[in-house]
């Protein structure tokens, strides 16, 4: 057992500070733990949100040295002895109140997702799929929604503007896990993920993969396949030039 | 009036509200909302966060993809097998009929299973089961399932926003507690409860309210239960004047991780034993040998050498006794650790390290290997797993009509963890996420029924000033902090009402219990009421405190071991106890415990089993004299008429 | 590497926090390695490109990839495989009619991209550290939206490929006819690495059958994007070991052009 101490943002929406605690720790122990024993012994108002404490619902979200984070999965052996450790609200997110931030932006742009559209010809129990086919959807289904990648993408944490236009990186894996559905019946996918969710506002630099705690591979999975996917429909020069020549409205999709 | 002022109370009303967004509250959901109900669904957490997303092994239902024999029959005698019974029948039935619908139409929301080789959805073996049965997803089908049904509620608001409804049909208010039901003339009439996130109260009228807020966990001090689970519903139901049944029953998992403390409770799988882990003392001693019961002698090995043969050459050679039972496994970790030889974390040890090459663990055992690395930084290919019992599942419940899901309060409806009857005194892997589709659906589906034939319920200020000075004393307290009368409450469940019971530890139980209910009367808050953790835990104490006073009454008055409760001072079950089931009620503040007749299962039922297998569990007269009409039968006593 | 002070990171009603950034590690090498990498490869590649010689060892036929296909009227005549028809002209480079796509081919790559706009444009440096520029519309408009022309770049990158395996099996080559030497290790190592980069490329993935809803209908279509999937999951490596190992075979291949070494033979 040994003792450290740690700095809590503590605040809400109109300012905060950094609040210093000295707290045990023992061996094993996680973030979490800690932010628990200092509610528990310190500040029992110290407000932070967390559910299954076992990384699999997401919820205990938040910056530790400045890095986001799931604090039920930051051991505290990932720290040198002796060392300060700084816990942070989500930076991306209006904050509510110490490490809990408003992340109602994600649910927003959840519903203006369009949802899986059944196909019209099978009834329950009709449907069949294979197993390599529903694969690639099934890696994005892992996702948690613990909205790290949200909260890392620079492109909404340094753009305050883009929150409009930019749904992020849980929503494009969505739209990937949705176009690569075996029986999705949609196809204008590809188009709602380009003009809708912002997929062009995406520079691929990655940092949503970084930060995934269920390691998908959101970047090379789901958004380049994406991006790859508009570019068959809309910027591949021979398929444009082809649409030019033959004048059709619109590229053929990929239905096979 | 400003959104931001807490002083104001918020007024809601909506035809069918749901307490609870798992599995259950959200299947509840979109069938209330499909009858063309407006639905208000709170979630105590964010939306999509429940405790179903914990759930990993699958969901059981007789599709028969995998075998072609499996049937709902098969699935409902497996179901009253693990129930010992007890269950009540009707339930079990429509559970088993209705999952395999229930399931195939989460396909149609976009839920996406494993399939068989032939395109269908795959399908597990597990415990207790049968045939191969569990439709999953990894070791991930909760989140699956509540993911699934999250998408679905948010295609049904895409739906009213493309017709055009003026109002919002299908809200979801998250990280909201309710803390009272608003009854009159004994139909419920609304609910009373608080944002997390600001502290402002809200009051929501709706003339019909499905409780679906899982389980009661949090009481103990080892559970795999997160925090939500403090036995909030079977509170707010008691209250308002409904009964609980089986609350003795309580799943405990042998084999849960007791070390490092991050991860207390969290669930070590059984095929950790299954591939040749084995269960140590801090002695070092291989200890199952000596807890074989007279029972088992014959199918499990009594010394090292032969067990070690049964993993190469099971049909010669008898079982290691680390694969026991549950609660015998269970029961045995209990008493090392009693008599002082367990680990410095008072779990034993699970050692699969030293008896396995690591490849070999890493090929079979992937999640755990993955689960120990990630969270606990242990390699269990390199160190033995501290383990212990933890606890899991609560069989009983609020006491409701099978079909309807309706409690004995009108307008009351239960679904999911928090109903009771389902699984008698043991529940079945699996069959927890399909309960909650079946349940869930038929609980929206009446309560909507419901609504359509009722007034719209008028909240008066009076009740709601009431709540709302409830809610707000922890503030006006001078007594201790909630985080240490939880430790306190949590160590005296852990310690006398857990997996082995004692009649005089049980007494020693209820006195603890009702010593520190003066304590919980006066627990104080510190702090503000925005997004404020103490205040929650301040106003779940009183919910964790009825219920665990119910479970500790039951568990006292049923003087045999049965399932999920266990009583070294009275071993064995007991046919005249299988009749009976134990039903707990509020009366001036205090739990009142009665028993009540087990509904008897129809001829056609009891004929789907042996005699020779009912006769091990009922008296000569119940399977003897299977012909009786139910409809006549004295001991089919429903809730209504006693 | 600083970074401007008017980014939303900081401001109401986010919480608000004094230091733009927390990380304590040390985040910048990345971007620093990066920019010290491909800087020093352009400087070199530059300097060659221009050179206009030493790229051709007649004995042995090594042609340098930096050199291939040799179109100009300046090349040697037996380097140019493939007739010679562009102007001898020191601002045109040898290779004038493949360089500019394989450039164009990594500058698109999603890659490169990622190394680029983290080390040289900062945008953002690292994960969790603000963007370097106040304003940002990503690959929305001119002229980033070009690099949605990856994939284009990608069928000629694939044919120069073809055209850099050719030059490697045309130079088992010695005055006597066959022959063999470390020089055609070197290029055959170069030509397979370059592959690797090449067929792991994210459009050749989604070309391979990435782009198709069932895999199950085109089982050898499957196969393809499996090992293109399998050579994608490790792109940065190949795409550093094939800037390494392109600037060491044309090294090498100018040391033997320019009699600084000789070529260790082991047949002719």
């Amino acid at each position: 057992m040994s003792t450290r101490t740690f700095r809590v943002w503590r605040g809400d929406a109109d300012g905060g500070d950094f609040a210093e605690f000295d707290v045990e720790e023992n061996e094993g122990e996680v973030i979490l733990d800690v932010v628990h024993r200092i509610q528990a012994e310190q500040a029992p108002d110290l407000a932070v949100r967390w559910n299954c404490k076992a990384g699999k619902c997401g919820s205990c979200s938040a910056e530790v040295n400045g890095m986001p984070r799931l604090m039920c999965m930051t051991r505290m052996n990932l720290f040198e002895e002796g060392q300060t450790v700084t816990i942070t609200p989500l930076r991306t997110f209006p904050v509510v109140r110490d490490l809990v931030t408003d992340v109602s932006f994600n649910y927003a742009k959840a519903r203006e997702m369009p949802a899986f559209s059944p196909p019209a010809d099978l009834k329950p129990g009709e449907y069949r799929m294979s197993q390599v086919d529903v694969e690639r959807s099934q890696e994005f289904r892992k996702c948690i929604e613990c909205f790290l990648c949200q909260n890392t993408c620079h492109v909404v944490r340094d753009h305050e503007d883009n929150k409009e236009p930019f749904s992020g990186p849980r929503l494009f894996i969505r739209a990937a896990e949705l176009d690569m559905h075996p029986l999705d019946a949609r196809e204008d996918r590809r188009e709602a993920a380009q003009d809708e969710q912002g997929l062009g506002l995406c520079n691929i630099t990655k940092c949503c993969t970084e930060v995934c705690p269920e390691h998908i591979k959101i970047t090379d999975n789901a958004i380049i396949p994406m991006k790859e996917r508009v570019a068959g429909d809309r910027y591949d020069p021979l398929v444009w030039l082809g649409r030019k020549i033959f004048r059709k409205g619109k590229a053929p999709s990929a239905k096979d | 009036m400003s959104d931001n002022d807490i002083n104001d109370v918020e007024h809601l009303a909506c035809d069918v509200l749901i307490i609870g967004a798992g599995g259950a509250g959200l299947r509840a959901a979109v069938e209330a909302r499909l009858a063309g109900k407006s639905v208000i669904v709170i979630s105590k957490s964010l939306f999509g966060k429940a405790h179903t997303v914990m759930a990993e092994g699958g969901a059981a239902a007789a599709m028969g993809n995998v075998n072609a024999n499996d049937n709902w029959q098969v699935h409902f005698r497996d179901t009253m097998r693990g129930g010992k019974f007890l269950n009540n029948y009707r339930m079990a039935e429509l559970h088993a009929q209705e999952a395999p619908d229930r399931i195939w139409e989460l396909e149609t929301y976009g839920a996406l299973f494993d399939r068989t080789a032939d395109g269908k959805i795959s399908q597990r073996n597990f415990g207790g089961h049968e045939y191969p049965r569990l439709a999953h997803v990894g070791d991930r089908t909760g989140l699956e399932l509540i993911r699934t049904l999250q998408q679905k509620l948010v295609s049904l608001q895409q739906d009213d926003e493309a017709a055009g409804e003026a109002e919002e049909r299908l809200r979801i208010i998250d990280e909201t507690t309710i803390t009272e039901l608003f009854t009159d003339g004994g139909a419920v009439k609304g609910a009373f409860g608080y944002r997390r996130g600001t502290g402002r109260f809200t009051a929501i009228a709706a003339p019909a309210i499905v409780l679906a807020t899982g389980g009661i966990g949090r009481s103990f001090k080892v559970t795999s239960n997160s925090w939500e689970y403090t036995g909030d519903g079977h509170a707010l139901a008691m209250r308002a004047g409904a009964s609980l049944i089986n609350m003795e029953f309580i799943q405990f998992h042998p084999t849960g991780m007791v070390w490092p403390p991050s991860v207390r409770g969290i669930l070590v799988t059984e095929s950790v034993r299954g591939d040749g882990g084995v269960l140590k003392n801090s002695e070092g001693k291989r200890f199952m040998f000596d807890y074989i019961p007279e029972v088992f002698k014959a199918q499990y090995a009594d010394n090292p050498e032969e067990a070690d043969r049964w993993y190469t050459d099971p049909d010669n050679n008898r079982r290691p006794p680390e694969l026991l039972p549950r609660d015998e496994v269970a029961r045995a970790i209990n008493s090392e650790v009693k008599e002082g030889r367990g680990t410095e974390h008072g779990g034993v040890y699970l050692d699969i390290a030293s008896r396995r090459s690591a490849d070999y663990i890493r090929e079979r055992l992937p999640s755990m290997h993955h689960q120990f690395k990630e969270l606990a930084d242990v390699d269990i290919t390199a160190e033995p797993m501290e383990v212990g019992p933890t606890c899991h599942y609560i069989m009983g419940g609020i006491e409701v009509d099978p079909d309807t899901a309706a409690s004995s309060v009108a307008g009351l409806f239960a679904a999911g963890e928090v109903s009771g009857g389902m699984h008698g005194s043991n529940r079945l892997g699996g069959n927890s996420l399909s309960d909650l589709l079946v349940f869930g659906k038929r609980a929206g589906e009446y309560a909507a029924a419901h609504a359509s034939a009722a007034e719209p319920p008028k909240l008066t200020d009076e009740e709601i000033a009431a709540a709302s000075e409830d809610a707000l004393r922890p503030f006006g307290n001078d007594g201790e902090n909630p985080f240490a009368l939880q430790d306190a409450m949590q160590a005296i469940n852990g310690r006398l009402v857990g997996i082995i019971r004692r009649a005089g530890e049980l007494e020693e139980a209820l006195t603890e219990l009702a010593a520190l209910k003066s304590r919980i009367d006066n627990v104080t808050a510190a702090g503000g009421r925005a997004y404020n953790p103490g205040w929650h835990l301040a106003l779940d104490l009183r919910n964790m405190y009825v219920c665990s006073v119910a479970t500790a009454m039951a568990a006292l008055e049923r003087d045999e071991s049965r399932g999920g409760h266990t009583r070294e001072d009275a071993p064995g079950m007991n046919p005249e106890w299988r009749k009976t089931n134990l039903v707990a009620t509020l009366a001036d503040g205090g739990v009142r415990l009665a028993r009540q007749p087990v509904p008897t299962m129809t001829p056609e039922l009891l004929g789907l089993f042996e005699t020779t297998e009912l006769s091990k569990y009922m008296t000569p007269e119940e399977y003897g004299s299977s012909t009786t009409d139910p409809s006549t039968d004295p001991s089919t006593t429903t809730v209504e008429d006693a | 590497m600083t970074t401007t002070d008017d980014t939303a990171v900081s401001s109401p009603p986010r919480a608000a926090i004094g230091a733009r950034n927390l990380r304590i590690d040390n985040w910048r090498k990345g971007p620093i390695l990066t920019v010290l990498g491909i800087t020093a490869w352009v400087a070199y590649a530059t300097f060659r490109v221009f050179y206009q010689g030493d790229y051709w060892v007649a004995d042995y036929h090594y042609l340098t990839p930096f050199y291939s296909p040799c179109v100009s009227d300046g090349c040697v005549p037996d380097s140019a495989h493939f007739g010679r028809f562009l102007p001898d002209h020191p601002l045109i480079p040898f290779a004038a009619l493949s360089l500019p796509f394989l450039l164009a081919f990594r500058l698109t790559c999603y890659y490169y991209r990622k190394a680029y706009y983290r080390s040289f444009w900062l945008s953002p440096p690292a994960c969790a550290v603000p963007d370097g520029h106040a304003k940002y519309t990503g690959e929305t408009r001119f002229p980033l939206i070009g690099q949605n022309l990856h994939r284009y770049f990608f069928y000629l990158a694939f044919a120069i490929s073809v055209v850099n395996t050719y030059d490697a099996v045309l130079a088992f080559h010695s005055p006597d006819g066959f022959g063999f030497g470390l020089g055609n290790l070197v290029l055959i190592a170069n030509v397979v690495l370059l592959w690797c980069y090449t067929l792991g490329c994210h459009s050749c993935r989604h070309i391979m059958g990435g782009k198709l809803k069932h895999f199950s209908k085109h089982p050898v279509r499957y196969r393809l994007w499996t090992i293109s999937s399998a050579l994608n999951g490790r792109h940065m490596m190949w795409a550093w070991i094939t800037l390494a190992s392109l600037a060491l075979t044309d090294f090498y291949v100018m040391a033997v052009a320019a009699g600084w070494i000789d070529d260790l033979r082991f047949i002719g």
